[in-house]
């Protein structure tokens, strides 16, 4: 029998009535190691998560947390992992340090070192101010850090995140992100699931993108970068011109696209040593003056546009339409 | 800039070995998430109005007014009379307590946070029972007071005074296990609530609590003398020796009013905890 990872998931299908939340999902996170799983609300993410929590049993398949069967060690399981849920799983009516000694009780801590254990999540988390309030007095980004604690009491060697930072400002979602890296460093097991393709870039060894139950890549977020090929050039004019696409011709991989107001054009380049100065010169020449260049690297956006021709939530919706025009001559093919 | 220092794992960390499951770990579950049941009503005072000024206020309000139509068989004043009915009826309403704490448990994330726990799951609703437990005793104690301000007087001993309120009590808690069902098979606490009222009501109403069931109508007396909660109100004024007025009434639990209020909550625990703990776990299963 092969080695399992230390999270493993085989052919997991769960459905809800007529909506099918999960349709055959394999995942492998070996030990040590940060995946993100990402997708569009609504993907399946919280229901693979229940399911290697042990809060939902799966319709078909098999899942392995910690060497131990979900379906039928859930107490082995439970003994190893820490949960971040979605929504807030800590006791509003209770203070933070009440939160984390409950937890620590329940997690079958005696009581000295459950209140020891809490005092110093409280500080790791720098709640240790805002300790013996209670919950309704915290910011968001507050609860989710006590949340995050929760889920650290008893060291679990395996962390599940579910959309740790979804509805947290950016500067919270910094800060999560900070001490979200900090936790690797003491050989934890990660697997949270995000909406942010930029979390999923930043934090994550590997990405698994699921669509509509389905895994529909998996890989590192370079190798899924380079599965969508080259960078995006974005030029912004301070005139419109009808003569622009055409001088951007020799540099573009593709159609280039311009805004209605003329003014802004888009269109898919390989990059190069000194595009941008390269562009600017050829505009010159064309007597176009320019305001701004950009050259983007691939995003994780893009990515995602590319596997399931949609765009994602947080992706801008288009801005104001640019439309393709066709060049002349076109790419150098 | 404002970054939070990188949390850096702490050298003398506690030892977070768990205790091994037993009985004494199941008792511990129970007792933190009794004390945590605690904390919400101390935090929340005004949740507590149903055992706290709703008892004074039907007190005085069956005392002055029904008080002053009711007359006896065999004798007796009301207020001696309408105490443990009363109780009664202030322990079986608030029973829904339970039912409405464990439906907003149920709607919030703090269970699922529990069930990701390697603890024993039925202490979320043991917890439940102990902390209502200890609201009823509060409840118990406003009614005695109260009822001692406006002239009851318990007359038989000191054991038979603590036996009547060891019933109410009793049966109090098996009763909320009823409640922990109607709170588990609620869609949310304000549905748990409408329902509770709906059955616990009548259930207080149509009984020896308030008025002697005498002169009822042959059914509505049928379905009184058989009332758990007539069991419970004329076994404690068996015990504390107030008038009785159903003492003389043939129907059995009437005749042996201990005997019967005893073995009706024996019997509602006996069907409602193994069922509340089955509707649980089935709740949260998805």
């Amino acid at each position: 029998m092969a080695e399992r990872a230390m999270i493993q998931a085989e052919g997991l299908v769960k459905h809800y009535g007529d909506t099918v939340a999960l349709d055959g999902v394999d995942l492998a996170v070996p030990a040590g190691s940060i995946l993100a799983v990402l997708g569009p609300n609504g993907a399946g993410k919280t229901t693979a998560v229940r399911i290697l929590t042990t809060l939902t049993v799966p319709d078909a398949g098999s899942a392995w947390v910690a060497g131990h069967d979900v379906l039928h060690e859930s107490a082995a399981v439970q003994r190893n992992i820490g949960v971040t849920a979605q929504d807030a799983t800590v006791d509003g009516l209770l203070t933070g340090r009440q939160n984390l000694v409950m937890i620590g009780r329940l997690s079958g801590l005696r009581r000295a070192p459950a209140q020891a254990r809490a005092a110093e999540l409280l500080e790791q988390f720098d709640l240790t101010e805002a300790a013996d309030r209670v919950l309704t007095g915290y910011s968001g980004g507050m609860r989710r850090r006590l949340d995050l604690a929760a889920g650290l009491v008893t060291r679990p060697p395996v962390l599940f995140l579910d959309e740790p930072t979804t509805g947290l400002d950016p500067t919270s979602r910094v800060r999560m992100w900070d001490v979200i890296r900090g936790l690797v460093g003491d050989g934890v097991t990660l697997l949270l699931t995000t909406q942010y393709l930029d979390e999923a870039d930043e934090l994550a060894d590997r990405i698994v993108v699921i669509d509509h139950g389905r895994v529909i890549a998996d890989g590192t977020s370079a190798s899924l970068k380079a599965d969508t090929g080259g960078a995006r050039l974005e030029v912004t004019l301070s005139e419109p011109s009808a003569d622009a696409p055409a001088a951007l011709g020799p540099f573009v991989d593709g159609a280039v696209h311009v805004s209605h107001d003329g003014r802004r054009l888009r269109a898919p380049v390989r990059t190069q040593g000194g595009l941008a100065t390269t562009i600017v010169r050829a505009l010159d020449r064309a007597g176009i003056s320019v305001d701004d260049v950009e050259v983007h690297q691939p995003s994780l956006d893009d990515v995602f546009f590319a596997l399931t021709g949609h765009p994602t939530e947080d992706a801008p919706d288009g801005d104001d339409e640019l439309v393709p025009v066709a060049v002349a001559g076109g790419a150098p093919r | 800039m404002t970054t939070l220092a990188p949390p850096v794992p702490v050298p003398s960390s506690p030892d977070l070995r768990p205790r091994p499951a037993g009985v004494v770990r199941k008792a511990c579950d129970v007792a933190v998430l009794t004390g945590r049941n605690l904390v919400h009503i101390a935090r929340e005072p005004l949740q507590l109005s149903d055992v706290t000024v709703q008892p004074v206020l039907f007190t005085l309000l069956f005392v002055f007014v029904f008080g002053a139509g009711v007359v006896l068989p065999g004798g007796g004043t009301y207020a001696d009379f309408a105490i443990a009915g009363l109780l009664a009826l202030n322990l079986t309403t608030s029973s829904m307590g339970t039912a409405v704490g464990l439906s907003t448990d149920l709607n919030s994330g703090v269970i699922d946070r529990f069930r990701t726990l390697p603890m024993w799951r039925p202490a979320v609703l043991v917890g439940r029972s102990l902390a209502d437990l200890s609201t009823a005793v509060v409840c118990a104690v406003i009614v005695a007071l109260t009822g001692l301000v406006v002239g009851w007087r318990p007359e038989g001993s000191v054991g038979e005074t603590v036996a009547g309120f060891a019933i109410f009590l009793l049966f109090s808690y098996a009763l909320s296990w009823g409640c922990a069902c109607l709170g588990m098979v609620s869609k949310g606490p304000e549905s748990a609530q409408g329902v509770g009222l709906v059955i616990l009501f009548p259930l207080a109403i149509v009984s020896n609590a308030l008025v002697p069931t005498q002169r009822m109508p042959a059914v509505l007396r049928f379905v009184a003398d058989w009332n758990p909660v007539s069991a419970v109100t004329a076994a404690a004024r068996q015990l504390w020796h107030n008038p009785n007025p159903s003492a003389s009434i043939h129907a059995w639990p009437m005749q042996h009013p201990i005997t019967a209020a005893l073995g009706w909550s024996v019997v509602l625990i006996a069907v409602f905890a193994p069922l509340a703990i089955y509707l649980y776990v089935r709740r949260t299963a998805d």
